[in-house]
């Protein structure tokens, strides 16, 4: 094909009709639900996780209510107490966080120039996960059973079974298994950054949300597995009664709050971020030219996110630490206003840099920045230990972290729906409104939130149901719920300006003018995401790159037609985003949703304590992904390369490090060993805080050392011969290789054994000690894990017999080679701790 | 001898891993000092008098953060293409991360400091 061709307007046609067919939506009342086009299920995503927004504002409407006057009894202190969990918990778990991916996954394949994200039925699993465990969690409060011991769930309130119900573990399962959806969303946002790409799009070139996407789904993949791996103790705890957070039994309650906030402060930057990203986006549009200091936006953006893991013990202060220890976070707390100062004054100089268009979506822009300065500024002040012992749980610290996540989340994103409304529906919403809606928002949150820091330091706790007159805060109460309804009211207007917009006329396309990619969507969208895959030259191709959007749509870049019939996008380096290949994407499917379902039912079931049933569940679950990958990865093309324009020709089928799931799998792994390091954090935790460790006893002596080592020697047989088997079969020797992968599997599963013999011989009791309990969970976790190696080591064996994996064609057995790297490390780092640690201790 | 350096540190690669790397030696010195405190205080039974350990793991940190940013720096300034350095070419791309870099290694001294600095203040335990 050459650039001529592209002048016969039959030849485009042509293309359209055969793009049109394979981008085709599922139809039907049912069928439709299957769709996984990002463009169609970050709609669904982006509008439950705001119908979540909404219940969760009700909720604290119902608090600020009952908080109106002294000695109110419009809910009961029980009642309140489900009131406040769940508002805080279902607006970081099912609102920031997936509002986040959700928002990503509608914009990033456009501002990529990409036909969609990488895995596109990963992004409707996740959906699904985030529906079914969003309303489990957000329902239970209707059968007065929702978690009501605060958002972060200490224990030992929480833990013990007499003291709190059937809500802790709605909380912890349902959410875990949200956090499962997240760290899915995650690595399909890595992915989709780093290798999908425009040619030409080098990272300098990047636009500066997709740069902040990157490094909020880096800080999802760090951030969240810890606070799994404290789910998993804190389960075993209330289901099994293993005493990780019982001072009575070696434990500690203070485990838990390490590994809830080790997740929860970069929470705060993961839903930050983001927000910060769509100012990112809309600032240069409304001041007509360049942001300023591109790379001090990258600075801040990565030296928040590395920052923000040395804060977390900030909200731990009042513990009793050691005031070393408190220092070391207190310091890191002051640093990290350095890179959050930078970027918004980056934004202010490009402001004032150029010619400022006052639009609604800049409106909410700036007064939001207002808002969360005045949240920063009070962060600054609780970060400094001594001030925070005075104003810890106190309605100061509310105030603090309303103003920062109203200021740094809620109304940044407001801004975002005006701005990015005409991209997604082709209208655009009512200034008026919309600047009727920002000056109620604004002047609700000044007034609900800033009293708050008075009635905080005159002594009112947080989390009370109500309090007596005589504490002389009752006016500030009244001015902060008068506050919270003129909030609601203000949102209120936004959602009345929603929906009255299918009665709108359509918007003229890219209406703000803007120059990045996403705005090449017209207002009669097509579901092909991109006409044609662009070349990129510039940060803002739409205002330097001549005749930019008419080349696009004519078709004359790559990847113009679908020759095949196949739903396709192109892959290129992480670097120099030069085109690698051209892969293949997952079609309309009930697999995600069905995949989703069964998982949800493991966590369900098991908070019911119906273990068979949910057993029943995992089975599904694990027959399901593996009939998804049979069925749906790693195909083998009718053909080796393909042309995509130009003269360029690119390969169907690559696998190793050039394949999105090479490095589906590498992140995904990396979040795991995560999660795997939060629990030898617990190991080595329980060590310090025990003058005797491993203590003595029956039941607590072991495991011994003789089992471990052999368990480490079946895991490194394993590691060997499946590294043996990539490499004899990419030799094509593939005989010796399935033979290989047959040892494997059987050193996988002798490992489980062994593995659990060290534990089993000795009489290790769990229910006893902490001791005994750690290791059995380190145990259980790397056995397990080997069990995973097994099958996948297993299913690649059954692919190569089926011919659908071979010397060339051989993606299955270089991914599962990267499991068993991260394999062999968690099991030398699990059977050294519990085999040699005890003798050296 | 100078320009041989110099040739060697801009002939050196500049990627998204060595972008990170003044941060990782800012959060592995955090991870040090934390581990620090803790294992002083909870195993050995108090505060050093003479935190010589701590001294040094700082001064390695702080060494490393600098050598990084030196390096980036020189890279940073790499003749090619015409200002203001925003062009997708191979010059600017890498002058664009190698200033990043920079950035950081700023960023990551400034935070290693401030996460020593109560070291110098507090005596003990408490």
């Amino acid at each position: 094909m050459s650039l001529h061709a592209q002048d016969d307007p039959a030849l485009r046609a042509a293309q359209e009709d055969r793009l049109r067919a394979v981008w085709a939506p599922p139809q039907g009342l049912f069928l439709r639900w299957t769709d996984c086009n990002n463009n169609r299920v970050g709609v669904w995503y982006t509008l439950t996780a705001f119908c979540f927004m909404l219940f969760a504002g009700v909720l604290a409407l119902i608090m600020r209510t009952q908080l109106a006057v002294p000695e109110n009894d419009l809910v009961s202190a029980n009642t309140f107490n489900q009131l406040f969990t769940l508002h805080g918990s279902m607006m970081m778990f099912l609102f920031a966080v997936p509002m986040f991916e959700a928002v990503s996954i509608i914009l990033l394949p456009q501002l990529l120039g990409a036909r969609d994200l990488p895995f596109p039925r990963l992004s409707a699993f996740g959906y699904w996960s985030f529906l079914l465990g969003g309303v489990f969690v957000g329902g239970s409060i209707f059968f007065n059973a929702a978690p009501d011991g605060g958002w972060f769930m200490y224990p030992p309130l929480t833990t013990r079974t007499d003291l709190s119900g059937l809500g802790a573990d709605i909380w912890m399962l349902g959410l875990s298994f949200i956090e499962v959806s997240s760290v899915a969303a995650a690595v399909e946002l890595i992915v989709g950054v780093l290798k999908c790409r425009p040619p030409g799009m080098r990272l300098n070139l990047m636009p500066l949300y997709a740069w902040y996407i990157l490094v909020v789904a880096v800080m999802i993949l760090f951030a969240f597995p810890p606070l799994i791996a404290g789910d998993v103790l804190f389960e075993m705890e209330r289901l099994l009664n293993w005493p990780f957070f019982d001072a009575a039994r070696g434990g500690d309650p203070l485990l838990w709050q390490h590994l809830f906030w080790i997740f929860g402060h970069p929470e705060v930057y993961i839903v930050f971020l983001p927000s910060i990203a769509l100012f990112a986006m809309m600032i240069p549009t409304f001041a007509q030219r360049h942001l300023l200091g591109y790379p001090w936006i990258v600075l801040a953006a990565v030296g928040t996110a590395f920052l923000s893991f040395g804060l977390w013990v900030h909200h731990m202060f009042a513990t009793g630490l050691p005031k070393i220890s408190l220092a070391f976070f207190s310091a890191a707390s002051e640093a990290v206003a350095i890179p959050t100062g930078i970027q918004i004054f980056a934004f202010i100089a490009t402001l004032w840099a150029g010619k400022v268009k006052w639009s609604t979506p800049l409106l909410y822009a700036t007064g939001s920045l207002a808002i969360f300065v005045i949240g920063g500024l009070t962060g600054v002040m609780v970060a400094i230990a001594p001030f925070d012992w005075q104003a810890h749980d106190t309605y100061f610290v509310v105030a603090h972290l309303h103003y920062v996540l109203i200021g740094g989340t809620l109304l940044p994103l407001f801004g975002g729906l005006y701005y990015y409304w005409p991209l997604i529906t082709g209208k655009k919403l009512s200034d008026r409104l919309g600047r009727t809606a920002f000056w109620t928002l604004f002047v609700g949150a000044n007034l609900t939130f800033f009293p708050m820091h008075f009635s905080g330091l005159y002594g009112m706790p947080r989390r009370v149901f109500t309090y007596p007159s005589e504490l002389g805060i009752d006016y500030l109460n009244l001015a902060s719920t008068i506050g919270a309804y003129l909030f609601a009211a203000g949102t209120a207007i936004i959602c009345f300006d929603l929906a009255r917009s299918p009665w709108r006329q359509k918007a003229p396309r890219n209406p703000w003018n803007a120059g990045t990619l996403e705005w090449l969507a017209h207002p009669d969208d097509e579901d092909w995401g991109i006409r044609s895959v662009p070349l990129i030259e510039s940060r803002y191709p739409i205002w330097d790159q001549k005749d930019f959007v008419k080349k696009v749509d004519e078709g004359r870049f790559f990847l113009p037609d679908a020759e095949e019939g196949r739903r396709e996008t192109i892959v290129t380096t992480v670097l120099d985003a030069r085109p690698l290949y051209v892969v293949r994407l997952g079609t309309p499917s009930w697999v995600p949703m069905l995949t989703a379902i069964a998982l949800g039912s493991v966590f369900i079931l098991t908070t019911y304590h119906l273990y068979w049933w949910s057993l029943a569940g995992a089975v599904a679950t694990l027959g399901f992904v593996l009939y998804w990958l049979w069925t749906g990865t790693a195909e083998i093309p009718e053909k080796d390369c393909k042309p995509i324009g130009h003269g360029i020709e690119l390969p169907l089928y690559v696998s190793g490090s050039s394949a999105p799931g090479w490095w589906a799998m590498f992140i995904t792994m990396m979040a795991d060993a995560t999660a795997f390091s939060g629990l030898v954090f617990g190991y080595y935790f329980f060590w310090t805080v025990h003058p005797e460790f491993p203590p003595s006893g029956p039941g607590m002596d072991g495991p011994g050392s003789f089992w471990p080592m052999v368990a480490l020697a079946l895991a490194a047989l394993s590691w060997g011969t499946t590294v043996a088997a990539r490499e004899t079969n990419r030799r094509g020797i593939v005989g010796t290789a399935r033979l290989l992968l047959v040892i494997g599997i059987a050193a996988s599963l002798a490992g489980i054994w062994a593995g659990l013999q060290g534990p089993l011989t000795t009489g290790l009791d769990p229910e006893l000690h902490s001791y005994p309990a750690i290791v059995w969970v380190l145990v259980i976790w790397t056995t397990a894990h080997a069990g995973v190696g097994a099958i996948m080591q297993g299913y690649t064996l059954v692919r190569s017999i089926a011919g659908r994996m071979t010397p060339r064609y051989d993606a299955d057995l270089r991914n599962i080679t990267v499991y068993q790297h991260f394999m062999a490390l968690t099991a030398i780092v699990t059977y050294a701790t519990i085999g040699l640690f005890p003798g050296v201790a | 001898m100078k320009r041989g350096l110099h040739g060697m540190v801009t002939r050196l690669k500049v990627t998204l891993w060595t972008l990170i790397v003044p941060p990782t030696v800012w959060a592995a010195h955090f991870l040090f000092s934390y581990l620090w405190a803790a294992i002083h205080c909870a195993k050995v039974g108090g505060f050093p008098r003479l935190p010589i350990l701590y001294a040094v793991g700082t001064i390695v940190a702080l060494l490393l953060i600098a050598g990084a940013g030196i390096i980036a720096h020189l890279q940073s300034r790499v003749p090619g293409d015409t200002p203001p350095h925003e062009e997708g070419t191979d010059s600017d791309r890498m002058r664009f991360l190698a200033f990043s870099t920079v950035l950081l290694a700023a960023l990551s001294f400034v935070g290693v400091l401030f996460t020593a600095a109560p070291v110098l203040f507090l005596t003990d335990c408490r």
